[in-house]
């Protein structure tokens, strides 16, 4: 038996001779290059977004998406990367982007109406090549115009990027890009921070009842799939349903507030 | 000193076969003339062979089923001219500007560059040929018989020094260009070639024909010597397409304007310069529908316009001629002229080309021309207004910001240092909260209670305000029309679950969180901008 496999592996060997190196021979993995999202808890939690690859942030309203999307936008434009925002919903806020560090002339921004100009703007900017990062917003479309979206039309968006350098992210209010995503993170709302930080102040300066602030967001980001694998073979990860890790982060809101008076009550 | 003369043979044809490739291997006849009287004024050796002569009506040249008729276009021809003379500049900065068939080189101190002689005459046959025109060059230390030469020889003709003369010989007395009258008169003595008239006895000539007789004489015998006159092209890239039948469609358009790109690019390769703008106008037809743009029922009727122009801004120059074409069609394609088109003027803004050397470690940066494209492909599929890079305006008014063109560096030393994880980090130390635009503001109806807003409704929606912030004054603008008054709020709002309401959302529960309103003191009204995410 043995002398027939290894006859039958010397006539398959000498077949492919000159078409294919080693056809017995594993694939090495390479080995997929992350960069920092400017989280520090997603980057301990997800390992930092992966270079060639999917990723798709999902959850409701106000969990943190766009956060993490300006974040990621911040720490790719500050080392000089070109990166391009394909906004489905034209709900993209460059002074929040600003504020959040991102360098705007960095960013190519498609400001599209509707699902077909989305994918098709995607397409062609997957196309062209030499992006560092792409980032496809679809946080505010109806979630059943995403479920609609083909199957073929991820898995065209992930080979599109596939070997390449370019960081695709996908945000989204439910998951839609199924296997085609290699790092996929739920993201949801924490309990909001409000203080009444300025009711001492209140009474002194304005001489009104005191009025909440907002500071800002709790959000978990819960870590669902990831593909990516280290340097080491050993440490390689196969794929399931969730990880089942998660880490909580605070956002922070700046105003100044000693510039904008507070005014009498509404009649 | 050494002279290179350059010769366009029947420059007409070559200037109408220039636009129409596919002709130069067939036998062309130019007419021209007052309709309805049409006369052959030019044509090429096949179609002379074939027995078209000078002068025979339009009629009788179709007659002759195997010549091309075409009517002479001197628009064409002023655009052959202008690629002789982007051939010369580019071989001498010397160049005398002869006739529209014929310019002069001073190509002495160029063996350095371009070796020999003969090699010089074989670099400007093969640019000319780049440029679509077939050439005779003939080199000679005087320039009166470099000229004649190139006229009467074809190929290459290299006139060594004290050989004038002999050369010259065999070259017909028509190539001296002499008076009707006078070639009549040598004809009639039997005087054909140079030979001939520089073995006429100077003196009687001179008596029986008077100085041209001198002239031609000396000509013959290539004694004749005169200083070059330079001349000073203009660089101004041009090209123009005279159409016979007005093109409405964009796929033919795009075959003309295609073979006029590659002209325009082509010369300036000759000039080694690349163009940083192009520049389309149209010649438009008349067109009855189309005659009359009514702008309102009270302005008073209109007539539109009957040129089309456009310019094609480049970031950098190129002379990619098929990129510049997709360019091109992409603009038509967002801009179509209104009405079928006559003619086709090019003109290219010159540019010095751009050198760029780029990094090992620099990060990847998209290729400029591909991203030009793909940026026209965008613009066509979204609008200009919808594609760029965000710019913020210098000023109070909420959300101002205006779209500039994307042109990203690939220098992180041109970018303010700040490290990954603190560029989106404020000065405290955490993460700044992102907020989302809604685009438009959407119309809110709050309830007010002690006059802090408690219940809202908007986009189906209602639901209550659990906590509130504000409010917070803006305004500006105040001495302007749109002038703005707006008390902001941010407000938490927890979304009722209401079964049998208008689902325009999955869910009113994905939506809760914290929104920004608004009242907006001058229309009276409240709005939603949008919310933290």
């Amino acid at each position: 038996m043995a002398v027939n496999l290894a006859t039958l592996r010397s006539k398959v060997e000498l077949a492919l001779a000159g078409r294919v190196a080693a056809p017995f021979s594993y694939r090495d993995r390479p080995v997929i290059e992350t960069v920092s999202t400017g989280i520090a808890e997603i980057d301990s939690l997800a390992g930092g977004l992966p270079r060639g690859a999917l990723t798709e942030i999902f959850g409701p309203a106000c969990s943190g998406r766009t956060t993490l999307l300006l974040s990621a936008l911040a720490a790719r434009t500050a080392r000089a990367e070109a990166c391009a925002l394909i906004d489905g919903c034209d709900a993209f806020d460059p002074h929040s982007a600003e504020a959040a560090g991102v360098e705007l002339k960095q960013l190519l921004w498609v400001r599209c109406r509707n699902m077909e100009q989305t994918l098709r703007a995607t397409d062609l900017l997957l196309q062209s090549g030499g992006f560092g990062f792409i980032a496809l917003d679809l946080g505010d479309m109806r979630a059943d115009v995403l479920r609609h979206v083909p199957l073929e039309s991820w898995f065209r968006f992930r080979r599109a990027v596939e070997d390449t350098p370019t960081i695709l992210m996908v945000l989204e209010p439910e998951s839609n890009a199924k296997t085609c995503a290699s790092l996929v993170l739920r993201m949801e709302a924490e309990p909001t921070r409000w203080s009444t930080t300025l009711e001492s102040h209140a009474s002194d300066f304005f001489r009104y009842p005191p009025s909440w602030l907002f500071e800002g967001l709790g959000i978990r980001a819960e870590l669902l799939r990831s593909r990516m694998q280290s340097s080491a073979p050993n440490n390689f990860k196969k794929p399931f349903a969730s990880v089942g890790h998660s880490e909580v982060f605070k956002t922070n809101v700046l105003r100044s507030y000693l510039s904008i008076a507070k005014i009498a009550p509404l009649k | 000193m050494a002279f290179a003369s350059i010769h366009v043979p029947h420059f007409m044809v070559q200037a109408v076969v220039r636009a129409e490739p596919p002709l130069c291997s067939q036998a062309v006849a130019l007419v021209d003339g007052t309709p309805p009287i049409w006369n052959v004024v030019a044509a090429n050796q096949a179609a002379l062979q074939a027995g078209i002569e000078w002068g025979m009506a339009k009629s009788q040249a179709a007659q002759f089923r195997a010549v091309e008729i075409r009517n002479r276009s001197r628009v064409q021809e002023k655009s052959a001219h202008a690629a002789l003379l982007d051939l010369g500049a580019s071989v001498s900065p010397h160049m005398e500007d002869t006739a529209p068939d014929a310019i002069v080189l001073d190509i002495s101190g160029l063996t350095s560059l371009f070796g020999s002689d003969e090699n010089i005459s074989w670099q400007l046959m093969q640019r000319a040929g780049r440029l679509g025109l077939f050439v005779q060059v003939a080199v000679s230390s005087n320039l009166e018989v470099a000229l004649h030469a190139a006229r009467g020889f074809s190929g290459i003709t290299l006139i060594p020094p004290g050989e004038e003369a002999k050369c010259l010989g065999k070259l017909s007395v028509r190539a001296l260009l002499p008076s009707l009258e006078i070639l009549e008169t040598l004809e009639r003595w039997g005087v054909r070639d140079c030979a001939a008239l520089a073995a006429l006895p100077l003196l009687q000539l001179s008596e029986r024909l008077g100085q041209e007789g001198v002239r031609l004489h000396e000509l013959a015998r290539g004694a004749r010597i005169r200083a070059l006159v330079l001349a000073q092209p203009g660089v101004r890239f041009e090209e123009e397409m005279a159409l016979d039948f007005a093109v409405a469609e964009l796929e033919p358009l795009s075959f003309l304007l295609g073979r006029l790109l590659d002209q325009l690019c082509a010369r300036l390769e000759a000039r080694a310069l690349a163009a940083c703008a192009i520049r389309t106008r149209f010649d438009l037809e008349d067109s009855f529908e189309k005659k009359f743009r009514i702008l309102s029922e009270n302005s008073p009727p209109q007539l539109a316009s009957k040129t089309y122009e456009k310019v094609l801004a480049l970031p950098i120059p190129t002379r990619n001629s098929k990129m510049l074409l997709k360019l091109l069609r992409l603009q038509l394609q967002a801009n179509p002229p209104h009405a079928a088109i006559l003619k086709i003027i090019l003109s290219a803004e010159p540019a010095s080309p751009r050198a760029s050397q780029g990094g090992l470690f620099l990060p990847s940066c998209p290729d400029t021309e591909k991203l030009e494209l793909t940026i026209g492909r965008l613009a066509n599929l979204l609008g200009n207004t919808n594609v760029g890079s965000p710019e913020l305006i210098d000023t109070h008014r909420p959300g101002d910001f205006r779209m500039a063109r994307f042109a990203p560096v690939s220098d992180e030393s041109k970018i303010p240092q700040k490290n990954e994880t603190a560029a989106a980090h404020s000065p405290g130390g955490t993460l700044r909260t992102a907020f989302r635009v809604f685009r438009p503001e959407i119309e809110a109806k709050v309830e007010l209670q002690q006059n802090y807003p408690t219940r809202i409704y908007f986009r189906g929606m209602r639901g209550n305000i659990v906590a509130a912030s504000g409010p917070w004054r803006t305004s500006g603008d105040w001495w302007r029309e749109d002038a703005w008054q707006q008390d902001e709020w941010e407000v938490e709002i927890r979304f009722d679950s209401v079964s049998g309401q208008s689902q325009k959302i999955s869910s009113p529960r994905m939506q809760d969180g914290i929104y920004r309103i608004y009242y907006d003191s001058l229309r009276a009204a409240w709005f939603a901008r949008g919310r933290y995410d």
